[in-house]
């Protein structure tokens, strides 16, 4: 096994004390080593965002910690659900009276250790709502959303609902907002290669040298369809063709792309696919209002890259383009001086 | 004498469940790896572990290295096996409490008492492929045979048969739920890792009830 660790077995921890240590002006640990937090959370008067979920996926989760997106973290073994604790403890510390909203992927693990922590929350007085994050279009067929899986569409609901709630909005908005934003997403994914979790040391599952899976999960769930490896602008096809009428894109829509390596793509790789995706956008008439190309959600060491499309309106384009500043995710104002995204 | 052991021996049947996981870690997580990411026998190796530091090879009674399993499971281990075996174990430790010797129906009590729980949190059915198909009918086969008035230890070896057969019985369903559940009809052919673990559990659990009557006879 090609890596750089120490002990398989505490890949977490010296992730997470390295982690700390390299952003202390964005994130802070807290009492629970599993979880943390942004700087300065809880806000005053602010609704919580809290997420969790497994590692593995750098930069998420806690990459998305900081101002305008999430307050706090809990975090898992490698593709593992976190604890109920975890998430219980990560809902106490964002919550600054107002209420938490925790927004996370659907994965069974997750939704039982959620719901554990939701009651523990709510015993202490804390309002908590939950968001679950279903954009996975090939984990299961369109009249089975509750069966998909959450993926790089998370990113894009932490960036609109964390927007809305550091402009002073409800509990009850927050949560609105973020499910309307997870309802207008459809993400598909395409592996090329396996990934190793490091306490195992060895591919849990192959993806042949030649070929690659349309439909890939983010933890090497099988796809719909293995095929013989395509270009760039083949795959971009193919998840286009999969997105576009599983969430009713049409002419006159206006989308914001995310496209996402899963650990082992080349950036270089990411843009030669974007840009076959911007030119099919435009070609259906479908206007590109803002564009993610890089590795926003990523599998471990996986080849292969996730393509999101968010259908904007109004509302969620203005939230998309508030700024933000996190490790995974820096972006400021159209216009105002010296504007430009990181 | 009704057959059975003393309860504050039974620390035995959780040092038997942290073996019988720390040595099946590799085959847990191949199971896994068929149809799901392949990281049963990590986390549940390490849950044991932890459990194993805490208790730290003092003997203590059934309900405490019940209880500390549990905890250690339900608090530490995330993941879907952390609540429901944390759960399961919980519970069990309850329905020990106060137990002096611990006998068929005592351990039959126990046994129902975490299924009751794992089902209300998981919300899983029998048939789904999960640990459920295992736990369900070798619950049943230790009740059936103890109301034929069969000996706590016949009515093991219909528990550890039926335990055994459930596990091989999800090989051919197809997954409803968990993260298995995506691949609908591709997750046949492949057994379920929650069944394995649970099977083992219940195994090694059985042995160390054996292991303990042997002592009490003698």
């Amino acid at each position: 096994m090609q890596r750089i660790v120490n002990d398989p077995d505490r890949v977490v921890e010296e992730m997470l004390a390295g982690f700390v240590r390299a952003h202390p002006d964005l994130v802070e640990p807290t009492s629970n080593p599993r979880v943390l937090k942004a700087r300065g959370v809880p806000v005053p008067g602010k609704v919580g965002i809290v997420t969790g979920g497994g590692s593995g996926h750098k930069p998420a989760f806690i990459g998305y910690l900081g101002r305008n997106l999430v307050d706090a973290v809990a975090v898992g073994e490698i593709f593992s659900s976190p604890t109920a604790q975890a998430f219980y403890d990560a809902i106490r510390v964002a919550d600054s009276g107002q209420g938490v909203v925790c927004l996370y992927g659907n994965y069974a693990g997750d939704n039982m250790n959620v719901r554990m922590a939701r009651d523990m929350a709510e015993e202490d007085g804390i309002r908590v709502l939950a968001v679950v994050a279903d954009d996975d279009a090939a984990s299961a067929p369109p009249d089975q959303r509750s069966r998909r899986r959450g993926v790089a569409g998370e990113v894009l609901m932490w960036k609109v609902a964390g927007a809305l709630a550091a402009r002073g909005a409800s509990l009850e908005e927050v949560a609105a907002v973020a499910q309307q934003t997870v309802d207008r997403t459809r993400s598909v994914g395409i592996g090329l290669t396996p990934c190793t979790i490091p306490a195992v040391g060895r591919p849990n599952f192959t993806i042949e040298s030649g070929t690659m899976e349309v439909g890939i999960g983010h933890h090497g769930e099988p796809g719909i369809r293995v095929e013989p490896l395509a270009s760039a602008d083949a795959m971009a096809d193919a998840m286009l063709d999969l997105l576009l009428p599983d969430g009713d894109f049409r002419a006159g829509d206006r989308v914001a792309v995310l496209v996402s390596g899963l650990g082992a793509t080349p950036i270089m790789e990411l843009y030669i696919l974007f840009r076959r995706v911007a030119e099919r956008l435009d070609g259906a008439g479908i206007s590109l209002h803002r564009s993610y190309v890089g590795n926003y959600f990523t599998s471990l060491e996986m080849m292969g890259v996730t393509l999101t499309l968010l259908k904007l309106d109004d509302t969620l384009a203005d939230l998309l383009d508030d700024e933000a500043e996190s490790v995974g995710l820096r972006q400021f104002r159209r216009g105002s001086p010296g504007a430009g995204e990181g | 004498m009704a057959a059975g052991f003393p309860a504050r021996d039974g620390g035995l049947l959780v040092d038997r469940m942290i073996r019988a996981i720390r040595e099946n870690r590799d085959r847990l997580s191949a199971i896994d790896g068929a149809i799901g990411d392949g990281d049963h026998g990590i986390n549940m190796a390490k849950g044991f572990g932890l459990c194993a530091e805490r208790l730290a090879g003092e003997p203590r009674g059934l309900e405490e290295s019940l209880r500390t399993l549990g905890r250690v499971l339900l608090m530490e281990i995330g993941g879907s096996m952390g609540p429901l075996y944390g759960s399961f174990f919980l519970e069990m430790a309850k329905a020990a409490r106060g137990l002096d010797r611990v006998d068929g129906p005592a351990f039959l009590g126990m046994l129902q008492a975490g299924l009751a729980k794992i089902r209300a949190v998981g919300g899983a059915e029998p048939g789904d492929k999960t640990l459920l198909d295992v736990l369900v009918p070798a619950v049943s086969a230790l009740a059936g045979a103890l109301d034929r008035g069969e000996p706590f230890g016949d009515a093991l070896e219909a528990l550890d048969a039926a335990s055994a057969a459930g596990f091989e019985s999800t090989r051919d369903m197809v997954a409803r739920v968990g993260r298995a559940s995506r691949l609908g009809e591709r997750s046949r052919g492949f057994p379920d890792a929650g069944a394995a673990s649970c099977d083992l559990l219940l195994r090694a659990m059985t042995d160390g009830i054996r292991d303990l009557m042997k002592e009490d006879r003698a």
